[in-house]
């Protein structure tokens, strides 16, 4: 009886995730027994959870979509990252401010989606390693652009020379944290950004909601099957661009709440590599190349975001110096390459 | 044309996972004789041909009894590298060749003449070739099978017909030769080179190489083949020579009657004044190995229709040209209305429906669940399974899957953890069901059903052939079954239609003599 309920419960997981469960609680453990703040550390990681929550779901219709991991998202993070921009020149503040960059950079982020998908037809059975090249590049091209874009701004623009971007802006005049303190509960140290949490179960929930649609379930069919698709009267070539399209939206939408979270903008060479960490959380939480729910994306960022956090104060008590970066890359990319060799399986 | 036989087999037998294939075959070839090995699709001649040349797939299943002797001794190949070592050769049907090869080095390949060099003392495979002697050897090979083309011709581009010469050019090379299996080597090729291949093969048995000719075409048997030998579910049912073979007597020994499995009741099918469901005329559809070209063929409303034939002949194309699977062109009526040819969602507005021969390829989403693989087309096509939460916003209606799927699941019996569970982890035989209630559940009045019992089970076998009887007695659906079990057609259908090289060659009652059926297969002349 016991035995069956807990071969339930692996199956439910998947071994991988009690495995990582597992090494959380001895984070935990360790942490508690050597006396640290384990109120802030929580904190902290419930922090990170929500600011990272939405890019990690925008990976999710480009897997339902059959376009694989979406190692493009800098693509979607630019356009959010324009808007952001536009929105502090015009010194738009508050929730007008975050609506103002959200919307910019979701609108922009449609004809540039479109514009991916069809590159992505045109390349089908690479669409991963077209993706990484498009947002590698992508970043390069954005930096010439920041250099060169005609804001006048003198909180963007470089203080000597009066000309490019600067490559860190703070929000504090425009909309830092303001998802963060909406609702904010504090119990002591403990600080839970409620605002935060919320918009990222909203968007979860429209996105749920969307692939239950007709055309989200087109989506996911022409994703699992194209030819059973086509046979079903379904364009595949039309659904990966739509796929294409919301993940890029998603991406959007998805910087702007990470930055209202991180209270700064960060152009030029940040966004180059912000894909990883997010297909990591989504392989994580038990999504493969092909298959991904909201389910997987909620628990993968819970897992991999706490472990960060909680892994680096930890190991540097335990270990003298930091090996918290090191592990990090190591669980990011191991995930990432477990993933690719196990293509089409569940994780 | 006597003397030790080339090769001699004895009681091969062979089992792929308890399904015995090849039941105790006995051959014979002789010297210089052109042997004809004929047969269905299935009816285990490859198998056999794999078991000569110790193919890997034989191997890892098990291996095979029986003895093999070549020229009296007794062999046991490997591989089949160590067959044609041993001095059998191979022609196959679809080519071996490299492309980007000229037709000399294609011919010499990995047996080509070397001469030594300074390296080649150290490291023996970094020897020099010896182009001017692969290039008279190829020459020489080329003009035994009356082939005019200049060696170094890449093989890439050359028209189909020459490269299966090219083949056989590269078998002849083999110094050692002694027996040439031929798989099928006219059916690529146009009438007059096929007349001039078998023209080279009759020139090689005078060269006294033992040649074993594997083919569906029973003139070219008649043509050149000295003995006959007639397999039939991996049994030998016939041995002919040819002056005392008829074309009625090899067709007829080819198709026999198998198990008695007459499902359907028999009753009068709807007849030639009753209106047509289907009126498909000049259909073209250019589907890879299964082409149709300027097939006609009128469906009548209410009857079971089979479409048999050879592999390769086109049967498998007629339905995925006509649900806009394949690329198609001509002129297709349903039920008096003109059909839009390449286009699925036309063809399944018009309530055609299609459970595909290809059932991983395109009859399954794998990873989705089974209620989800029932209902797609439907919610895609029809729109039926949405329940509207706001105006324009139309959502899965979960409880109406889900009673639909669980219905389904209970009809069709089939064996499941539920109807949440993903469809890529049911075997195939239920994985057949759930394709077959995904076309029921688009309530079709026209069914397309391709190679409805292929890989499945007996038991799920007779459940599919009695569903497919059931929807067409019960609510009139017209039915098109394609299938390569000419025994399941003849069990179910009201009129069979064969196919022959694209066409129709003739439309059979399925109490028509076995005879006729075999003539009709091999496309040759019918009796009237």
């Amino acid at each position: 009886m016991i035995a069956a309920r807990w071969g339930d419960l692996v199956r439910g997981m998947g071994v991988p995730r009690l495995i990582i469960v597992a090494f959380l609680l001895v984070l935990f453990s360790v942490a508690a027994g050597t006396g640290m703040n384990l109120a802030s550390l929580i904190s902290q990681s419930v922090d990170r959870i929500a600011r990272n929550g939405i890019l990690v779901l925008a990976l999710l219709p480009a897997i339902q979509g059959g376009l694989g991991l979406n190692f493009g998202l800098p693509l979607g993070i630019l356009c959010g990252l324009v808007g952001c921009v536009i929105t502090i020149n015009f010194g738009v503040a508050g929730w007008t401010g975050f609506a103002m960059a959200t919307f910019l950079g979701s609108l922009l982020a449609v004809p540039i989606g479109w514009v991916y998908g069809w590159l992505l037809n045109r390349t089908r059975g690479q669409e991963m390693m077209v993706g990484t090249y498009i947002g590698f590049a992508m970043v390069s091209l954005m930096s010439i652009f920041w250099l060169l874009a005609p804001f006048r701004n003198p909180r963007l623009v470089w203080a000597i020379g009066g000309k490019g971007l600067r490559t860190t802006l703070t929000l504090n005049e425009n909309f830092e944290k303001i998802l963060d303190k909406f609702l904010q509960i504090r119990i002591g140290d403990l600080v839970l950004p409620t605002g935060a949490l919320l918009y990222f179960g909203l968007i979860c929930f429209l996105v749920w909601i969307f692939f239950r649609t007709r055309a989200g379930l087109s989506i996911s069919a022409a994703g699992d099957n194209p030819r059973f698709a086509r046979a079903s009267g379904i364009q595949d070539s039309r659904t990966r661009i739509q796929a294409a399209m919301l993940t890029t939206v998603l991406g959007a939408a998805g910087i702007v709440a990470f930055s209202q979270s991180y209270g700064f903008v960060q152009l030029y060479q940040a966004p180059l590599m912000m894909a990883f960490p997010a297909v990591a959380c989504i392989l994580i939480g038990g999504a493969s190349v092909v298959r991904a729910s909201i389910r997987n994306v909620i628990i993968g960022t819970f897992l991999f975001q706490t472990i960060l956090t909680i892994a680096l104060p930890v190991t540097s008590q335990v270990i003298q110096g930091d090996v918290s970066e090191t592990a990090r890359l190591v669980i990011q990319n191991g995930m990432i390459l477990y993933a690719l060799t196990r293509r089409g399986d569940r994780t | 044309m006597s003397g030790t036989p080339v090769l001699e087999l004895r009681g091969i037998a062979k089992e792929y996972a308890g399904n015995r294939v090849v039941k105790g075959v006995d051959l014979q070839v002789l010297p210089g004789e052109i042997h004809a090995l004929v047969g269905e699709n299935g009816a285990g001649k490859s198998t056999l041909m794999n078991i000569l040349f110790g193919m890997p797939v034989i191997h890892s299943t098990g291996g095979y009894s029986g003895e093999i002797r070549l020229d009296g001794r007794e062999v046991r190949f490997a591989g089949p590298s160590e067959a044609m070592t041993a001095g059998i050769g191979m022609v196959h049907q679809e080519f071996m060749l490299i492309g980007g090869f000229s037709v000399a080095e294609n011919i010499k390949l990995n047996r080509e003449p070397l001469r030594p060099n300074f390296l080649s003392r150290f490291a023996p495979k970094l020897a020099t070739l010896d182009r001017r002697k692969i290039d008279s050897d190829a020459r020489a090979a080329l003009d035994q099978v009356g082939l005019d083309l200049d060696t170094w011709t890449h093989v890439q581009g050359l028209p189909v017909g020459h490269m299966q010469f090219v083949e056989i050019a590269r078998e002849l090379d083999k110094e050692n030769l002694r027996l040439l299996v031929f798989d099928e080597p006219t059916a690529v090729l146009t009438e007059s080179e096929a007349d001039r291949l078998l023209q080279v093969m009759q020139d090689l048995s005078a060269r006294g190489i033992a040649i074993l000719f594997i083919t569906h075409r029973l003139h070219e048997v008649m043509a050149v083949a000295g003995r006959i030998t007639v397999l039939r579910d991996g049994e030998v049912v016939a041995r002919m020579d040819r002056s005392n073979a008829t074309l009625e007597g090899i067709a007829e020994a080819m198709v026999g009657r198998k198990l008695d499995m007459t499902l359907a009741d028999r009753r009068p099918g709807p007849g030639p004044e009753s209106s047509l469901a289907l009126d498909i005329r000049n259909l073209e559809v250019d589907m890879p190995g299964e082409a149709v070209h300027d097939l006609t063929l009128a469906v009548r409303r209410g009857e079971i229709l089979g479409l048999g034939g050879l592999a390769g002949y086109g049967k498998v194309g007629v339905a995925n040209g006509l649900m806009g699977i394949q690329p198609a062109r001509g002129t297709v009526m349903v039920n008096g209305r003109p059909l839009k040819l390449n286009d699925p969602a036309g063809s399944l507005a018009e309530r055609m429906a299609f459970v595909s021969e290809d059932r991983r390829g395109v009859g399954i989403m794998p990873e989705e669940s089974i209620e989800l693989n029932m209902v797609l087309p439907s919610i895609r096509v029809q729109r039926r399974f949405l329940r509207r939460v706001l105006p324009g916003v139309h959502l899965l209606d979960q409880k109406v899957v889900r009673g639909h799927a669980n219905r389904m699941i209970r009809d069709l019996d089939v064996r499941t953890t539920g109807p949440a569970q993903s469809v890529g982890r049911l075997s195939g035989g239920n994985q057949q069901k759930v394709c077959v209630a995904r076309a029921m559940t688009l309530e079709p009045e026209i069914l397309l059903v391709s190679e409805p019992t292929r890989g499945i089970d007996i038991g799920a076998k007779k459940l599919v052939l009695d569903l497919i009887v059931a929807l067409n007695r019960k609510q009139g659906v017209t039915v098109l079954v394609t299938s390569s079990e000419l025994a399941e057609l003849r069990g179910i259908c009201d009129r069979i239609a064969i196919v022959t090289r694209g066409k129709v060659h003739a439309i059979l009652d399925p109490d028509a003599p076995d005879a006729h059926y075999g003539l009709a297969m091999a496309g040759e002349q019918m009796p009237s």
